[in-house]
């Protein structure tokens, strides 16, 4: 995916203005939070199992490298061969040979964020291979031509009838806003294509490193299929999806579905170890592993590591008031909201992103219903403050604040503005309303009043009432 | 009335109440005497960094951190208007100082004693009741470093119930963000307003005439927002109303 990050207020004005944007992200969103909560609340060891769960998380990270090697080792003595990428452009140019190499002309493909962060189905297809996505969210986005705009609902942006119109111009389907319906469209498309494919491809929730075990969670059962039906199957993770052990796996499992969709358990969960065995009933005669680093282990070796914490369950970006408000497009890259804003800047780059951490109010609901901890608020403050280091603000933003700081150094000095503001004020604004700002400003009016200031401030009217002569401070 | 002579107060003022609503302050400090406790004002005080820090402007952040802690050490009780301004003290001034292991021990030093109003009120001076009498439908908008950087959000809703002529009222949301976040009103002022449109929609739905929150740039955002459409609905202070006397200064 083309990263669009450095216009994301262009984006969200767009967003904004966007009324059937706005229905979608207002029923999805609110459903995810009810549904989150009532599971919450259901779940009486919820905080427990956050401890737990970020204990297990910091654990992987600490160790990462020989929890990646015992995965490594144990998922190739079960028959996957294991390639290591740097990059984007490696894992494209991997999985063009791989699927050159087992002479792939269709694969079909369960969700994968990481796929969308290498472009991998641009490669394959450049190559000639067709790719189908076979979650319902990542089809209908697939048939609009349009990348995801949510982590775990790739479709959220659309309503009901914004699919129906699709699938009738797309599929020549007859017009219908049934859900059922519009399921069993896609469905049908879709089993062919199934049994067709000689590639499955998909991501991967989690990595057991104690027993090469690739772990996928999905409610379709899409997943299963991908990662069973065809001949090979091909999965691409990110190196910090590895747990050290397959008995992390229910406390990670009793959060992520929860967080997500507010389901106690997805209606899948796949734990795939190694190739089709003799006597096996189902499962890859080739299983292909591709791991990812594309900036991971630099993250690691900084201040911001506890993002690799994150188990994509998108809660974050549900709760956000911002995210709620323009959709994950407009944050212009795979990886939308509070976790995005964090992961932009440290994969693509901070001149490249740097409206998205300041694109938050800090109100701090991401870091509350994060299920592994991850402090996203202060990582969003922290980014903002390097931004200033690297000389990436705008030279008004750095001369208000050091005019700012000039002003509030020493209480004489703010005393003195106070007194000229005051007399402003109390010649401008008889109705102690300020309707218009001008430069930076300028937005903050456009919709609502700012506070005159007041014709004495407290301190001045304080001094006189109690009687405090200037002497006596 | 729960009396507690000899419990002495620094009031943390905020350079946004100090320079825009005088009143407020006033109001903290008549609640405050109303329990008996004796209320300094600190006059050398200024800001407490907030702006600078939350829009990641550190060296800024760090000399009105400095200045602060100047002002406020050594005294027993810090008390402020503002959740936001109390979180900042409390919970970023230790991240600003981190490498500075003297600086950082004084930032926890007078950590401990910031309070914002209604949390001193109920968990300090143990009040249940406030003694005040406001008359009016009264809904209560959580500012988000109030309850999620400070986790009060029962503290003010128990003073308000127990106001005479007090009829509270929850909104849906109330602890939705309003959208204001500082310089992200600034930056961002088209999602802001959409934010506040939001909040004043969940506002308006409880019928309240007054909303009310401890923190004053929710206020400035979802006041400012009020005014300028003419919302049946006024944005008050939690002060104003524990002291019965809005918008009053000597």
């Amino acid at each position: 995916m083309e990263p669009r990050v450095r216009h994301f207020v262009r984006n969200s004005e767009k967003a904004l203005a966007d009324r059937q944007l706005q229905v979608a992200l207002s029923r999805t969103t609110g459903k995810f939070l009810e549904n989150r909560a009532a599971a919450v609340a259901e779940f009486p060891r919820f905080e427990g199992a956050r401890e737990s769960a970020s204990r297990i998380r910091q654990e992987a990270l600490d160790n990462l490298d020989a929890h990646l090697a015992r995965f490594i080792t144990e998922a190739r003595k079960r028959g996957a061969v294991v390639h290591a990428a740097r990059d984007g452009p490696e894992a494209r140019e991997i999985a063009a040979r791989i699927a050159k190499e087992e002479g792939v002309s269709l694969a079909v493909k369960s969700k994968s964020m990481i796929a969308e962060e290498v472009g991998l189905n641009g490669a394959l297809e450049a190559d000639g291979v067709e790719v189908v996505e076979t979650d319902l969210g990542e089809y209908i986005i697939q048939l609009a031509g349009e990348p995801p705009s949510h982590i775990i609902a790739p479709a959220i942006h659309k309503t009901r009838e914004d699919v129906s119109r699709l699938f009738e111009e797309k599929l020549g389907e007859p017009y219908t806003e049934e859900i059922p319906a519009l399921t069993r469209i896609a469905r049908r498309r879709l089993r062919d294509k199934f049994f067709s494919a000689q590639m499955g491809i998909s991501g991967a929730n989690f990595l057991c490193a104690d027993t090469g075990s690739v772990v996928l969670v999905t409610n379709e059962g899409n997943g299963r299929m991908v990662a069973t039906l065809p001949r090979v199957h091909m999965v691409i993770a990110g190196i910090d999806k590895v747990i050290p052990r397959l008995a992390d796996l229910p406390v990670l499992l009793s959060l992520l579905p929860r967080s997500a969709t507010g389901q106690a358990l997805s209606s899948y969960v796949s734990v795939l170890t190694g190739t089709k065995r003799a006597g096996d009933a189902e499962g890859p005669e080739r299983l292909h592993i591709i791991l990812l680093d594309n900036g991971r282990t630099g993250i690691l070796q900084g201040k911001y590591r506890e993002i690799l914490k994150c188990i994509r369950c998108g809660a974050c970006i549900n709760v956000c008031p911002v995210f709620q408000s323009v959709g994950g497009h407009a944050y212009g890259w795979v990886y939308p909201g509070p976790v995005g804003s964090v992961l932009a800047p440290l994969i693509l780059g901070l001149p490249e992103s740097s409206p998205l951490p300041n694109a938050s109010t800090l109100c701090g609901a991401c870091g509350e219903v994060c299920p592994v901890k991850i402090p996203i608020p202060g990582m969003l403050v922290e980014l903002r403050g390097d931004e200033r280091e690297q000389g990436l603000k705008t030279p008004a933003e750095v001369l208000g604040m050091k005019a700012y700081a000039s002003v509030m150094s020493r209480a004489g000095i703010l005393e003195a503005f106070q007194r000229v503001a005051g007399v402003v004020s109390a010649l401008l604004f008889k109705e102690r309303k300020i309707e218009w700002l001008p430069f930076a400003f300028s937005g903050w009016t456009e919709r609502r009043d700012f506070p005159a200031p007041a014709p004495q401030p407290f301190r001045k009217l304080w001094k006189r009432q109690r009687g405090i002569r200037p002497w006596t401070r | 009335m729960a009396q507690k002579r000899g419990i002495s107060v620094s009031l943390f003022s905020t350079c946004l109440a100090d320079t825009f609503f005088p009143s407020v302050c006033f109001a903290t400090v008549a609640v405050l005497e109303r329990f008996g406790v004796d209320v300094r004002v600190p006059l050398s005080q200024t800001c407490c960094g907030q702006p600078a820090f939350n829009s990641g402007n550190r060296k800024e952040a760090r000399r009105m951190a400095a200045k602060f802690l100047s002002v406020f050490q050594g005294e027993e009780h810090i008390v402020t208007p503002s959740g936001s301004c109390a979180a900042m003290v409390k919970h970023e001034y230790p991240v600003l100082f981190r490498d500075e292991p003297r600086m950082l021990s004084l930032a926890y030093h007078v950590a401990g004693r910031v309070f914002e109003l209604s949390q001193f009120l109920v968990d300090v001076l143990g009040v249940e009741d406030p003694g005040s009498t406001y008359r009016g439908k009264v809904t209560y908008h959580d500012s988000c470093h109030l309850k999620r950087g400070l986790g009060v959000a029962d503290a003010p809703r128990t003073l308000l119930k127990a106001i005479r002529g007090v009829e509270f009222v929850e909104m849906e949301e109330s602890d939705r963000c309003c959208g204001f976040g500082g310089v992200f009103s600034v930056k961002y002022p088209h999602i802001s307003c959409r934010m506040a449109d939001r909040k004043i929609e969940r506002i308006l739905e409880t019928g309240a005439q007054v909303v009310t929150s401890g923190d004053i740039g929710c206020l400035m955002n979802i006041g400012g927002t009020i005014s300028r459409s003419g919302y049946p609905v006024r944005a008050v202070h939690i002060a104003e109303i524990l002291a019965g006397s809005e918008g009053a200064v000597p």
